[in-house]
């Protein structure tokens, strides 16, 4: 096998790059399975009380398309939930981000030309990038089973709620090994394989969203689909694993088929040329930030524009559930809020909008990093524009855009919600909910921007305050954490929309910080060396 | 004639790496100076400290009257940079990334960008990551050269160039210099610098080791001389006339080496001994540059390894 030949060496690099992001994010889906299984376990004591609220959510069709159907009624079900489907997700993403990193991008930055040109196979790269983000899966995955098992939960469901994890992760896997071959750029690879996965997402939804019938036969044609169809501590189907692998194997070798009739660092997918003169938008940084990011805040704004819809037409089918008590404790817990079921439904999609859109800002203030890595931002700062400015510009651009998208799914959800359901809030309370999240994205941007601005080799910790504050905001109250760590979350700070009070003294407290900390950034920026 | 770049005792430290330690170099208005020095010896560092992208830890720097750190966005104004490897924007196509350059730093002359585009036969049209480095760094120059400034920073420009793009650089390079602008040029490509440059610098371990013209530095550097005379003299002989070393005697042909200040008087006392064949050899500049990287060093050699 001469193509495979230095897979050993390569696999041992890859490794040695991952030693951090691979355990720690494998370490970050352990915590998320096992620990909000133990949270929702110690919610519900008894068995029979579980029982007792379950029915309702099983029934309510918004919370099945956000997480998928309940496997069955049970403690075990409940306890599990929300992390098979988000669990499933996130291991996909982990997939992606791994094996694009080892070819596309080793590929498209030209160190792959270098180890190429050594002692190394045609499929040596791509085969350790494969192997690497195929253990990261089944890492995640196996060792969230068995932290379920220890947990003391059923040992055959918990093996099905590893299956689920790796069913998703290593579809993705082939999924993303194709599409690093068709692309020629790193961003272009993540286009499709993301479109890929948000795409297996709606379709997921949607099948969920009805009982049986051809749409709800369609979800089989998800990868997400599968994770959630492995219903574990139910049915348990745990041969579905058998399409995950179908999937890793037909992805892999579509690529490798590929990646023989192709020439290093050219792709399938043609490059196409550009203008010969700049518009006249392009001139002075924001201008040119905002060139850049066209295509990603197109994309994000079209994406919002349709999950804002979906979220709105959804209102709808959420609809009179029981108020039983164990019903309302776990409404209260999930969204932070007591109100009609349309308001905890809306209260609480606004703020898992809120956290995408944060992620989205944080990306766009990291592009400062990675110009300046690049060696971009040398060429900008070595004309008559200042630090200030160039570092300006990144911010404005995210805090922007973070405003936009939210303006862009708070309208859609605004415009089609009071439609489909008649005792859904008004379109006014809608938008007003969205945009109240606000200032804690700001706050997320804002910290992105001093970690890039005083220390950008710390910059890729902004991903870590958001995972935080998502995870201590958005769960600690279902976890049980303490008071004092939930408020350290911007999210914790939200107040109660719609129905409930606007928290404005935290609004403007986090507003006043997200600007200092953006100015921090801004001075740290201009006194530092240059990479 | 005023100083457009003055540097005294720069010195800059990362970690424990001493990147420069206590640099001066002038650069006077009007001229292209040459900036060599082998790898790692600090000329990419000290490119930019004269941007002030980097904050020195001592010593003084001015160029066109200002100190580059903290009046950068004004110096700025008036200089225009080609850094030693270039990149572009991925989806920028070369012409957009010429005029945003160009709009940037305040404007380009419309006239010479449309001749440089012709003569370095750049396609236009491209997108950054298709460009080859050559191309990349056409781009880059046609970009610096055709504005406005009056001070140019090139860091090895050519590195990536065809020898007949080359020759096109050549020509603009002298084309700026005639109307009286200032370049810094980098570059590792002897003849290029011994074409374009009025005065060079040589760098090394972070001190410039020699500055000066050529011509200053060819008469730093000894001549070859080997002669045929009648009257031979003995090796020893040879050996002890001033400024002579090197001496080597064979079937009558005497060779050796002798520094500029006494090949005057080595010819003088070969007439003496009625010459009958005589060829002097200038040091070449790669000996030149050889000789200033390695040898004839404040920093002994195996300091450096």
């Amino acid at each position: 096998m001469t193509r495979l030949a230095g897979l050993r060496d390569l696999l041992r690099l890859a490794w040695r790059r991952d030693r951090v992001i691979v355990p720690s994010s494998v370490a970050g889906l352990v915590l998320l399975s096992v620990g909000s299984a133990q949270a929702t376990l110690a919610l519900f004591p008894d068995d029979d009380s579980a029982v007792a609220g379950l029915a309702d959510i099983v029934a309510n069709p918004a919370l099945v398309a956000m997480y998928g159907p309940i496997s069955a009624a049970d403690a075990d079900a409940l306890a599990v939930f929300k992390t098979v489907m988000m669990g499933a997700v996130l291991t996909a993403v982990l997939a992606l981000v791994v094996l694009r990193r080892h070819t596309r991008t080793e590929e498209e930055e030209g160190r792959l030309e270098l180890v190429g040109a050594g002692v190394v196979g045609r499929w040596a790269p791509l085969a350790a990038g494969v192997l690497v983000a195929t253990s990261a899966v089944l890492l995640a995955s196996g060792l969230s089973a068995l932290g379920l098992l220890g947990l003391g939960m059923d040992p055959a469901g918990s093996l099905a709620f590893g299956v689920a994890w790796a069913t998703a992760g290593l579809a993705q896997v082939g999924v993303t090994a194709l599409a690093v071959q068709l692309a020629s750029t790193t961003r272009g690879a993540g286009g499709l394989a993301f479109g890929a996965l948000g795409a297996a997402y709606l379709l997921r939804a949607a099948a969920d969203s009805v009982d049986g019938g051809v749409v709800h036969a369609l979800g089989w044609l998800s990868p997400l689909g599968w994770a959630g169809r492995v219903e574990p501590y139910g049915r348990d189907r745990t041969w579905v694993l058998a399409l995950g692998l179908g999937a890793l194997v037909l992805g892999v070798a579509a690529a490798l088929v590929v990646l023989d009739r192709r020439d290093l660092g050219g792709g399938v997918l043609p490059t196409r040329t550009g203008r010969a003169r700049a518009g006249r938008a392009l001139s002075g940084p924001l201008g040119l930030v905002s060139r850049l990011a066209t295509g990603t805040l197109l994309g994000w704004v079209v994406g919002l524009a349709a999950g804002g819809v979906v979220l709105g037409s959804l209102l709808g089918a959420v609809g009179d559930l029981s108020s039983s008590p164990q019903m309302q404790r776990f409404l209260e817990a999930l969204g932070g809020s007591a109100g009609t079921l349309e308001e905890v439904y809306l209260a609480t999609e606004s703020r898992f909008v809120a956290v995408a859109i944060a992620a989205g800002g944080i990306a766009l203030v990291l592009r400062l990093g990675a110009a300046e890595r690049l060696g971009l931002g040398e060429a900008v700062l070595a004309t008559p524009t200042s630090r200030t400015r160039w570092y300006a510009a990144h911010v404005a651009l995210a805090v922007g855009a973070t405003t936009l998208f939210t303006l862009v799914v708070g309208g859609a959800v605004a415009l089609v919600g009071p439609r489909a359901s008649e005792d859904a809030p008004g379109a006014g309370a809608v938008l007003g909910a969205f945009l109240a999240t606000l200032p804690a994205v700001w706050l997320l941007v804002a910290a992105a921007a001093l970690l890039v601005g005083a220390r950008p080799r710390f910059a890729p910790l902004a991903w870590a305050v958001l995972l935080v504050g998502f995870v201590v905001g958005e769960l600690g109250p279902t976890m049980d954490l303490p008071g004092w760590l939930v408020d350290l979350s911007p999210f914790a700070h939200l107040g109660q929309l719609p129905g409930g009070e606007f928290a404005a003294l935290a609004a403007a407290v986090m507003t006043v910080l997200a600007a200092g900390l953006v100015g921090g950034g801004g001075v740290a920026y201009a006194r530092r060396d240059l990479a | 004639m005023t100083d457009a770049i003055t540097i005294r005792g720069l010195r800059k430290t990362f970690g424990r790496t001493v990147a420069l330690d206590g640099l001066d170099l002038t650069v006077r208005e009007g001229e292209v100076h040459g900036f060599l020095g082998p790898n790692g010896a600090g000329k990419s560092t000290t490119i930019r400290a004269l941007l002030g992208l980097l904050r020195v830890d001592a010593g003084t720097a001015r160029v066109l009257g200002r100190d580059p750190w903290r009046e950068a966005t004004a110096l700025h104004r008036d200089l225009a940079y080609v850094p030693g490897d270039v990149v572009l924007w991925p989806t920028l196509s070369g012409g957009e990334t010429i005029d945003l350059l160009g709009r940037l730093r305040g404007g380009v002359d419309e006239e010479r960008r449309r001749r440089l585009v012709a003569r370095f036969e750049l396609d236009e049209t491209k997108k950054g990551k298709a460009y080859s480095k050559g191309n990349r760094q056409k781009v880059a120059l046609v970009a610096a050269l055709a504005s406005r400034v009056p001070l140019l920073v090139l860091d090895e420009p050519t590195a990536g160039l065809d020898p007949l793009m080359e020759q096109v650089f050549q020509d603009e390079l002298a084309a700026l210099r005639a109307e009286g602008r200032t370049t810094l040029l980098s570059s590792h490509i002897l003849s290029e610098v011994e074409r374009a440059c009025d005065r060079v610098s040589i760098v090394r371990a972070g001190v410039v080791v020699e500055s000066g013209s050529l011509e200053h530095l060819r008469r730093l550097t000894r001549t070859r001389v080997q002669a045929t005379v009648e009257d031979t003299p003995t090796r020893a002989e040879a050996a002890g006339w001033p400024g002579v070393a090197d001496v080597a005697l064979q079937d009558g042909r005497l060779s050796c080496t002798v520094d500029a200040e006494h090949l005057g008087g080595l010819v003088a006392e070969l007439a003496r001994r009625r010459v009958a064949g005589l060829t002097c050899q200038p040091p070449s500049l790669e000996e030149l540059f050889l000789a200033r990287y390695e040898g004839g060093s404040p920093v002994p050699a195996q300091a450096r390894a």
